[in-house]
């Protein structure tokens, strides 16, 4: 077995019994990245000589001791660029670490490089990125999903042994669900945003992508907790999400379908495959019920309204004035403003700027803003009546497997119905985790979401880890290059 | 025809935190640029605001101190608009759910400016009513070179609140009057300095006019960021000539912001171009609501002194001042300490009160905010006159050198030989002295006038330079003319 293809479990194992040092793990790790990564590009920045020398003072007793990491291009790291794939951000630096990278760097992790991502994380595809494609690992002309798709890319080509990614309407999951890795988007206040650009404060939420379900929830509980610097991030108590993840028995256990997540245009294998799926809890001892979420038809136009209107504010710092790349000829500031946002910002963004802006003025904004935040409270209680009944649900994360690159992104209202089964969990403000539940014919990753209620990951990652132990799941190594486009 | 105005104020408080309203930078005035920033103030990406609870607490204080109605929840909304000097290019502020709603500023006559005092107006006793007092973060500073322009962030970030007034001001004096008394209740509270030069307190003006006896109000411009009770107004004076002037020519008042330029002592237009204002205000979803009730309110109930009116007529009853007197004194809650601790130990309470404030006052200077002596020695002063050990101009002579020498009033009489000279041999010596250089006015007092007693007495005065106790003099002068028989 080569060493990239561990998991972050065996590689603490082997660390700590000095096996393995934390220099050959990150060694190990970037050759391999030397090798795949002008196949994939998930990365757009990387930091070998960083990663050395930290390799070679890290204390492997640590949670993370010596465990190399990716980071999204959405959180800040002191020194490095934090562009958020856009080229309105060229040429910064952070000048301070995000939370959680003050947490991941006391947890003993090496950080390896920043993954690409859809600008400013809005998109479904890592196509909006000005800094070029990402391509899907198991099949080069299909993208890896987005916004986390650089994150997802990596750690499914093993050219990352994990990776954060940030979440706003399933933008960890529906790539995890691509390309074939476990993805977790934890309750909304459980993982400190001090640090994470925003793009929907009220609904991004920075997770982990993993190989397994059991390295998800190391991950989480390194990331968690209460951080005075995040105003909504919440003082609840960080369970041992590693050490609970065995104690959960299926039997007695309810677990949900919702019906409004088996709606036609469903893609036929990943349809097949869920229903394997359940079948394999119901095996495992678990009661199936079908359920219903009546407010679900509503919760990507809710999400749309919202989510741009706080873009729309969250973007209006961009503007040249004190980093980042500024228009060079202007008339006087309005033209300023104008042409350096014109020349810095992708259409994605600036398609969601106006849209946003757009449901806030005067006139529309009880139409619309009021009116979204009336509905996410409708699709919140939606879950939390369903949760009385229930443990978690059980759903596809994406209604098809990784598109092709270019199929989807003429056409954003398709492309909006990627997140179609993601969205409605980050309104609600509660925890999903996506993992790999199987293949379609053309070979490409199909993926199981687990939803649970707030502040219950471990109930999620139990049933996952069930899952994956009793299928006895595997990282997978894809293929990577059958099919390079020239 | 004549012309009415009505105006209402919009002014803006820094207020006396330690750090900023949303991050842990300090606060300081004239500290170098950019030199007291952090991510959150200067908006970095990913930055995130977390609020100061003493900036919530002081405008709670605030709001219980002028009677306002205080929200049990409140919450931040961010105003989107593009200004260099505003980080994020959105200012967190409060919308439509303000910490405090409502409440009053009652004006007295010694608020209004010293010429219009008299004025029957200014004895009125109006109240002027507040809509609401909110809290949002204060922007950065530009400073414009020849060629480039450079922004100063260090301000960005300090809490403000900001107190609307109803239009129920109704001339510039009366402006001047709420300023005043809004600044004093402010300083009493501990809440701001309000030290208007450096900024820490800043306030726009509406105004417009009508023709006594109509109904309707005309078109209402606004003048920006002025900077001192008195420009204010200044300001207002010149705008509702502006106004009336404008209309009795038959012309329009169109809505327009303006900004006042002191030297020339004129409004002007502040931009050419009209901009659709438009803030899309929205709940900052960074920021969780306020809950009030508890420990916030609790806090600020604790912080609430004694306040003007109420020190007024303590200090009134418990001392005898008049209201004038007592309207002085509270006028400046240090002051009024200061007079209490030197009452404390006089026999003569007014005496004190009237040394502070006609001879003490009179000759202090306006940059000093502390008085520099101790209080002991207005008591000191004030019983030496009341036990016919000083007269009262060599008294008010005293507190000069008191302030001057910094020294104690007994030790002035010793050093420079003042004092009243009571000693009975050495009157009864001058006296005699006195009579034997007066023939003439000792025989007008023989033959009947009485009051030629007075000349003799002068000449006591003269010769003793005023010292000796007047009162001494004159029943030995007549004992002793009454003697020669
Ligand atoms: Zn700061």
């Amino acid at each position: 077995m080569n060493l990239f293809e561990y998991t972050i479990s065996e590689l603490r194992r082997l660390l700590r019994r000095k096996e393995l040092s934390p220099t050959e793990v990150t060694e190990a790790l970037f050759s391999r990245i030397a090798e795949v990564e002008p196949k994939i590009n998930a990365y757009n920045y990387l930091n070998h000589e960083r990663a050395i020398e930290r390799a070679k003072t890290v204390h492997v007793d640590l949670p993370l001791g010596g465990i190399p990491i990716a980071i999204k291009d959405n959180i800040n790291v002191r020194a490095e660029p934090c562009r958020c794939a856009s080229k309105i951000l060229e040429g910064y630096l952070a000048p301070y670490n995000a939370t959680v990278i003050e947490k991941l760097t006391k947890a003993g992790a090496i950080l390896v490089g920043r993954t690409n991502m859809d600008e400013f994380a809005m998109g479904s595809s890592t196509e909006n990125s000005a800094t070029g494609l990402t391509k899907n690992p198991w099949d080069l002309q299909r993208v890896p999903g987005g916004s986390s798709g650089g994150s997802a890319a990596a750690v499914a080509s093993h050219e990352a042994f994990c990776a954060l990614g940030s979440d706003t309407g399933g933008s960890i999951r529906q790539p995890a669900s691509f390309c074939g890795c476990v993805g977790l988007k934890p309750t909304y206040g459980r993982v400190s945003r001090y640090g994470l650009t925003a793009f929907a404060s009220s609904l991004d939420q920075i997770g982990p992508l993993t190989k397994t379900v059991e390295d998800a929830a190391l991950l989480l509980e390194v990331i968690s907790g209460f951080d005075p610097n995040d105003n909504t991030s919440e003082k609840m108590p960080v369970p041992r999400f590693s050490e609970l993840l065995e104690t959960l028995s299926l039997k007695n256990m309810v677990l949900g379908v919702p019906k409004e997540y088996f709606i036609e245009g469903i893609d036929g294998e990943v349809r097949e495959a869920i229903n394997k799926a359940i079948a394999h809890f119901e095996s495992l001892g678990a009661k199936i019920e079908e359920v219903s979420l009546p407010h679900t038809p509503y919760a990507v136009a809710t999400y749309y309204i919202l989510a741009t209107a706080e873009a729309s504010a969250n973007l209006a710092r961009f503007d040249g004035i004190r980093y980042g790349r500024r228009a060079k000829h202007y008339e006087d500031l309005l033209d300023y403003y104008g042409k350096t946002r014109d020349e810095g910002f992708g259409s994605e963004v600036k398609r969601r700027i106006l849209l946003g802006t757009y449901v806030l003025s005067s006139g529309y904004y009880d139409a619309y803003y009021l009116r979204a935040l009336k509905v996410k409270e409708k699709i919140k209680q939606d879950f939390s009546s369903v949760f009385k009944k229930c443990q978690a649900l059980l759903t596809p994360t994406s209604p098809f497997c990784a598109f092709r690159i270019g199929e989807k992104s003429n056409d954003p209202l398709q492309m909006y119905l990627a997140d179609i089964f993601t969205i409605a969990v980050n309104l609600a403000g509660i925890c999903g985790l996506s993992i790999p539940c199987g293949q379609s014919t053309e070979g490409l990753p199909i993926g199981l979401q687990i939803i649970g209620p707030a502040w219950k990951e471990e109930v999620i990652l139990a049933i996952g880890h069930l899952y994956q132990k009793s299928t006895g799941w595997k990282p997978p190594i894809p293929p990577l290059g059958k099919n390079v486009i020239e | 025809m004549e012309y009415e105005a009505i105006i209402g104020l919009e002014v803006h408080v820094q207020l006396k935190t330690q750090t900023k309203l949303f991050c842990g930078c300090p606060i300081e005035y004239g500290a170098l640029p950019n030199s007291r920033v952090c991510p959150i103030c200067l908006g970095l990406p990913g930055a995130l605001p977390s609020p100061n609870k003493q900036a919530i607490i002081l405008t709670i204080q605030t709001g219980l101190m002028l009677g306002s109605e205080i929200a049990s929840r409140g919450k931040f909304d961010r105003k989107n608009y593009f200004y260099p000097d505003m980080p994020k290019n959105y200012q967190i502020s409060q919308y439509d759910q303000p910490l405090c709603k409502g409440g009053a500023v009652q004006l007295y006559p010694l608020a209004f400016p010293k010429d219009a005092q008299k004025d029957p107006q200014a004895q009125s006793r109006k109240k002027i009513r507040l809509v609401r007092i909110h809290l949002e973060e204060d922007v950065g500073k530009s400073f414009h070179f020849e060629d480039y322009s450079g922004i100063d962030f260090n301000r960005a970030g300090t809490p403000l609140m900001e107190i609307v007034s109803e239009a129920d001001i109704r001339s510039p004096e009366e402006a001047f009057a709420y300023l005043t008394a809004l600044r004093q209740i402010l300083r009493y509270g501990n809440v701001s300095d309000c030290d208007m030069e450096k900024g820490q307190l800043r306030c726009d003006v509406n105004v417009s006019v009508k023709p006594i006896g109509e109904e309707k109000w005309g078109t209402k411009c606004e003048i920006k960021n002025l900077n001192s009770i008195s420009a204010v107004r200044k300001a207002l004076k010149y705008e509702i000539q502006r106004q009336i002037h404008t209309l009795q020519l038959g012309g329009e008042i169109s809505q327009e912001t303006l900004r006042w330029d002191d030297l020339k002592g004129q409004t002007f237009p502040m931009r050419t171009k009209e901009y659709a204002h438009d803030y899309r205000y929205f709940p900052d979803p960074d920021l969780l609501t306020i809950l009030t009730e508890g420990e916030l309110i609790e806090e600020a109930q604790k912080r609430i002194p004694e306040l003007p009116e109420e020190k007024k007529q303590r200090l009134s009853q418990s001392y005898g001042l008049t209201e004038y007197q007592a309207s002085v004194l509270a006028a400046d809650p240090q002051l009024a300490d200061y007079f209490e601790k030197a009452a404390a130990q006089s026999a003569n309470k007014v005496s004190v009160a009237n040394f502070l404030i006609n001879d003490y006052l009179a000759v202090a200077s306006e940059s000093e905010t502390t008085i520099p002596i101790p209080p002991e020695y207005f008591s000191e002063l004030s019983n030496l006159v009341d036990q016919g050990k000083l007269h009262m101009k060599q008294a008010k002579e005293i507190v000069k050198l008191m302030v001057t020498e910094k020294k104690s009033p007994t030790l002035i009489v010793q050093e420079k030989g003042l004092g009243q000279i009571t000693s009975l041999d050495t009157l009864d010596a001058i006296c005699q002295e006195a009579i034997e250089a007066n023939p003439k006015s000792v025989a007008d007092y023989r033959s009947g006038k009485t009051a030629a007693i007075n000349a003799i007495k002068g000449y006591v005065m003269k010769k003793t330079k005023g010292q000796a106790n007047p009162q001494i003099v004159h029943e030995l002068l007549e004992k002793k003319l009454n003697a020669l028989g």
